[in-house]
């Protein structure tokens, strides 16, 4: 190939690059390479170092990442090599799978949301979130946000991070036993509210003033709800949500240390052309045949440039297609049930601890559906400590981004579908031997 | 020695059988009261939600959720995987998305589950192993980008220009400069003037010379005391060397601007140079590109942000790092937050499965493979530019690194064939097409990266496909089959005005329109 070329060497290949920047002989520090069952050697040895959730550490953190059961068919069709390793679909007449199976996509998130458009997904909930403020900002030409403690603390995070460039004024709207104090807010009337359902600390809010509020003072409403929950709530769209987003891993993606998972986008069909990321539309193809392409492509980076109201130019698409087969598996009964056994389960397990001892005391009586925030008889980062010891991840501590708050120092409990009656048992006998 | 070795047989995205047969969507295969679903034994007694919850918070109507067997869900999505190309099927050329094979053991890694079965939020002491391969991967890839820390958090390539973006901001911040402008060239990729105007700042563009390569008198007069920074991608989207990216560097810093460094084209430099020894301050990499993990049909990806030392102090946080020495001597890991961190960019750490593929594909490869990698990535690409330069002339006749830009132009006087009428031929060669009219300023682009995984043979099958459809552009039939292209595949061309002009974004929608 070289000869072909008319080199003598790979080295004139890269005659361009000024031979004082270039490499010395001995290259990259990077230790040797190795083969393939010594790299799945290496890799195990990091394995080992952590210690998984399984039975011997049965799981009951939640907190936007939840230990749901996957479908094996979800496992087999989501490793298709064919969803895999393909990319964009740049070339629709060659993609129609990607595309189908994210047109399904979008329209189970339009249902399940109560919104008519959803995007062909985000990279995770708080990315959802942060395109779904700039959605609005750049809707309202108002940049005061009012955001509800009651969203996830990192969520937050990622929020005011964002805002640095987008120069919007985040206003944290604080939680008092468990729900968000609107009257504490400043008077300054804002673009955009963002409040989530359920909270963070698992609370059902009563949403109904708030989006009223908004609705009177032409104000956007932004829901961040869980969507296990969501077989059971009312829809974001129903409560009158202008945009809603969620962190969608519950539905057939692993814990995963956290990613990749995948950010739900839906919104009215009144702001489709300032909707972020990618969006897949049906359309014919030559010989008047069904076909599916991306579509709207002018809102986008590529074409907009600096006039983009986002920056974003992919999106999770194998996370969205395992989710959509999740979400088909579980069906219109099936998704209805598994929220009530995570609710059946969360119930069980608040009435057992409660029972236990009046050091459990609940930080809201407000319902629940999921998960719930209970106060310990020790600090929750003891408690988790020396629970991890019986065999149990007990929670989440509520600590940061809730310092001050009536909710700090209590412990974040969660109870999926997998969990069992003994367990729960189990992990409230092994609480009293704990903190004895 | 026998025979001489062949290239695959035409890698398709045709299916086995009567293959223009649309799949109907899930909901049109939906019969009522079918199920899939299947829930283990918990001992635990179902409960209604209204025995707790307000009924004015409970849905009257239940979601429409598909009703479907799990054989005919199987049966469904395995359908559509037959109407999708992928590079498990064959080659990708597409320029600028570093296409290449991604390795099993790769995948079989991430499945690992004292890696997969973690909560992201367990406690520090559970998840050793993780925070150590952080660590690890984040000291891989400062070495190989030069630099001399990172962030992992973001989730790709646009998240990671806007993280270092934001991360100048706070830079020049922290110095009391109010610094409002970043400069871009001409042949930049589109997020990168999205991300600037998203951090805050004033895009300016800066116009490409007739060799393609920054117009160094030009970037000059741009340059003063509002730029706060100049973004790069070495080797270019036209897939050339900026051979002066010293006096760049130097012209940028003088001005007390910082050099940003799109990663987006690392898979030609890789152990050859350096983004830290041209003299960039910030780069961020594609993970799915360079380091081969799957780009799953446009996500995830992951896009790790590497930085100079004066800069580490400003990375996002919470940050991976050897806190302490355990009792038996091995390092104790666990969070930090950098003095002046920008804060948070992902819900927990990043694409964190992701971070494993890389990791693995680094240490199968080594310092010595990497470099390989990149040379061969470059000598493929060279060797395509030349053989098919008779019929489809690089836009700049030199050596290129591990892409180029053909131009369809004389063609397209020749025949009236256009850049997207080859692009839709080669499909029927069994080739995923190359880019498209990218970069903007090369006429009838094509931008092909055949990658470093393709063979010989491979490149020799798709040069030929290439130079057969510009045969066929010379004959009158030959014409009328390109412009028909393609005929074989699941669908044909795609009606891409009227479903922007009829937006259909659902099946709901679908229906709507059909009941009208």
């Amino acid at each position: 190939m070289l000869g072909f070329l008319g080199f003598s060497s790979v080295e004139d290949l890269f005659d361009e690059i000024p031979a004082s920047i270039r490499l010395a002989k001995e290259g990259l520090n990077l230790p040797e390479g190795i083969s393939e069952p010594d790299v799945l050697d290496e890799i195990e040895l990091y394995a080992s170092r952590n210690i998984p959730v399984s039975r011997d550490l049965v799981c009951f953190a939640g907190g936007g990442a939840y230990d749901h059961d996957v479908s094996s068919a979800t496992v087999a069709l989501a490793s298709r090599s064919e969803f895999m390793t393909a990319y964009t679909p740049y070339q629709p007449e060659v993609a129609q799978g990607v595309l189908q199976a994210l047109f399904e996509y979008q329209t189970l998130v339009s249902r399940l949301s109560g919104l008519p458009i959803a995007n062909a997904s985000l990279y995770d909930g708080a990315s959802a979130l942060v395109e779904a403020i700039n959605l609005c900002v750049a809707q309202t030409k108002n940049r005061i946000v009012w955001m509800s403690q009651g969203i996830n603390p990192s969520f937050r995070e990622v929020v005011n991070t964002f805002s640095a460039g987008t120069n919007h004024e985040i206003i944290e709207v604080a939680l008092t036993r468990g729900v968000t104090d609107w009257a504490s807010a400043p008077e300054s009337r804002p673009g955009v509210i963002v409040v989530g359902y359920p909270n963070y600390l698992g609370i059902i809010e009563d949403l109904r003033s708030i989006t009223e509020f908004a609705a009177q003072n032409d104000i956007r409403i932004v829901i961040v709800y869980d969507p296990v929950s969501a077989a059971l709530l009312k829809s974001p769209g129903s409560l009158g949500a202008d945009v809603a987003v969620a962190e969608g891993q519950a539905f057939g993606v692993g814990l995963n240390f956290g990613g990749p998972y995948v950010g739900l986008f839906s919104t009215k069909n009144e702001y489709v052309r300032l909707l972020p990321g990618r969006l897949v539309g049906e359309t014919l193809d030559s010989l008047g045949n069904k076909g599916y392409v991306t579509t709207l492509r002018t809102r986008e980076q590529d074409i907009r440039r600096e006039k983009a109201s986002s920056n974003v130019c992919t999106n999770q698409t194998l996370i969205a297609i395992t989710v959509a087969i999740q979400m088909s598996w579980l069906g219109k009964s099936g998704i209805k049930e598994l929220a009530k056994r995570c609710y059946s389960g969360t119930e069980f397990m608040k009435k057992r601890l409660l029972e236990s001892g009046p050091a459990y005391q609940l930080v809201s009586d407000a319902p629940t559906l999921r998960e719930f925030a209970v106060k310990t008889p020790i600090p929750p980062e003891d408690l988790l400590d020396r629970m991890l010891e019986e065999g149990f991840l007990a929670g989440i501590p509520v600590r940061h981004g809730f310092v001050g708050s009536d909710a700090e120092g209590s412990l974040l409990i969660s109870v999926t579908e997998k969990r069992t009656a003994k367990e729960i048992e189990a992990f409230v006998n092994a609480l009293q031997r704990v903190v004895k | 020695m026998g025979k001489t070795p062949q290239p695959g047989a035409k890698a398709s995205s045709i299916p086995l059988m009567d293959g223009r047969a649309a799949e109907p969507t899930i909901f049109e295969l939906s019969v009522p009261e079918r199920t899939a679903a299947s829930f283990r034994t918990t001992g635990i007694p179902l409960k209604e939600p209204s025995t707790s919850v307000p009924s004015y918070l409970l849905r009257d109507q239940d979601a429409e959720m598909p009703e479907i067997s799990e054989r005919d869900l199987v049966a469904h999505f395995t359908r559509l995987t037959h109407r999708q190309f992928s590079v498990d099927l064959g080659a990708y050329p597409l320029g600028s998305c570093t296409m290449k094979y991604n390795p099993k053991f790769a995948d079989v890694s991430a499945a690992i589950s004292g890696l997969a079965n973690i909560h992201p939020n367990q406690p520090e002491s559970t998840i050793q192993g993780w925070l150590e391969l952080m660590v690890t991967l984040e000291s891989y890839f400062s070495e190989i980008t030069g630099m001399a820390e990172a962030t992992l958090q973001p989730s790709a390539g646009a998240q990671g220009e806007l993280t270092g973006l934001l991360i100048m901001k706070a830079y020049h911040k922290d110095l009391g400069r109010q610094r409002k402008n970043v400069i871009i060239p001409d042949s930049a990729h589109g997020t990168n003037p999205a991300s600037v105007t998203l951090s805050g700042f004033h895009p300016i563009t800066v116009k490409s010379g007739p060799d393609g390569l920054v117009d160094l008198d030009a970037l000059k007069s741009l340059l003063d005391e509002d730029t706060a920074g100049m973004m790069l991608t070495n080797p270019n989207t036209l897939g050339l060397f900026e051979k002066d990216i010293l006096e760049i560097s130097r012209a940028v810093h003088e001005v007390g601007g910082l050099l940003y460094y799109d990663g987006a084209n690392l898979n030609a430099i890789m152990g050859i140079v350096r983004p830290g020894d041209m003299g960039f301050d910030i780069v961020h990499s594609n993970l799915h590109k360079t380091f081969a993990t799957p780009h799953g049909g446009g996500g995830p990806g992951s896009g790790p942000v590497a930085v100079s030392r004066r800069l580490a102090e400003f990375l996002p946080g919470p940050k991976p790092a050897v806190v302490g020495v355990n009792p038996n001597g091995s390092n104790k890991f666990g969070f930090i937050q950098p003095p002046k961190s920008i804060g948070r960019i992902h819900s927990f750490h990043g694409n964190a499965l992701i971070f494993i593929r890389a990791l693995a594909y680094m240490k199968y490869y080594g310092g010595q493979g990497l470099t390989e990698v990149s040379q061969t990535a470059v000598l493929n690409a060279n060797w395509l530019r030349k053989k098919i330069s008779d019929s489809y002339p690089a836009a700049h006749d030199v050596t290129c690194m591990h892409e180029f830009v053909a131009s369809v132009s004389r063609l397209k006087k020749e025949t009236g064939i256009r850049g997207i009428d080859v692009a839709k031929k080669l499909l029927e060669f069994g080739f995923h097409a190359p880019t498209v009219y990218f970069p903007l300023v090369v006429e009838e682009a094509l931008m092909f990266e055949p990658t470093e995984t393709e063979s010989l043979q491979t490149l020799q099958a798709l040069a030929s496909a290439l130079e057969s459809i510009a045969q066929l552009s010379r004959t009158p039939d030959g014409q009328f089959e390109v412009h028909q292209a393609p005929t074989q595949t699941p669908v044909t061309r795609l009606d891409e005005t009227r479903a922007a002009r009829t937006l259909i974004p659902t099946f709901d929608a679908s229906d709507a329109m059909a009941k009208d």
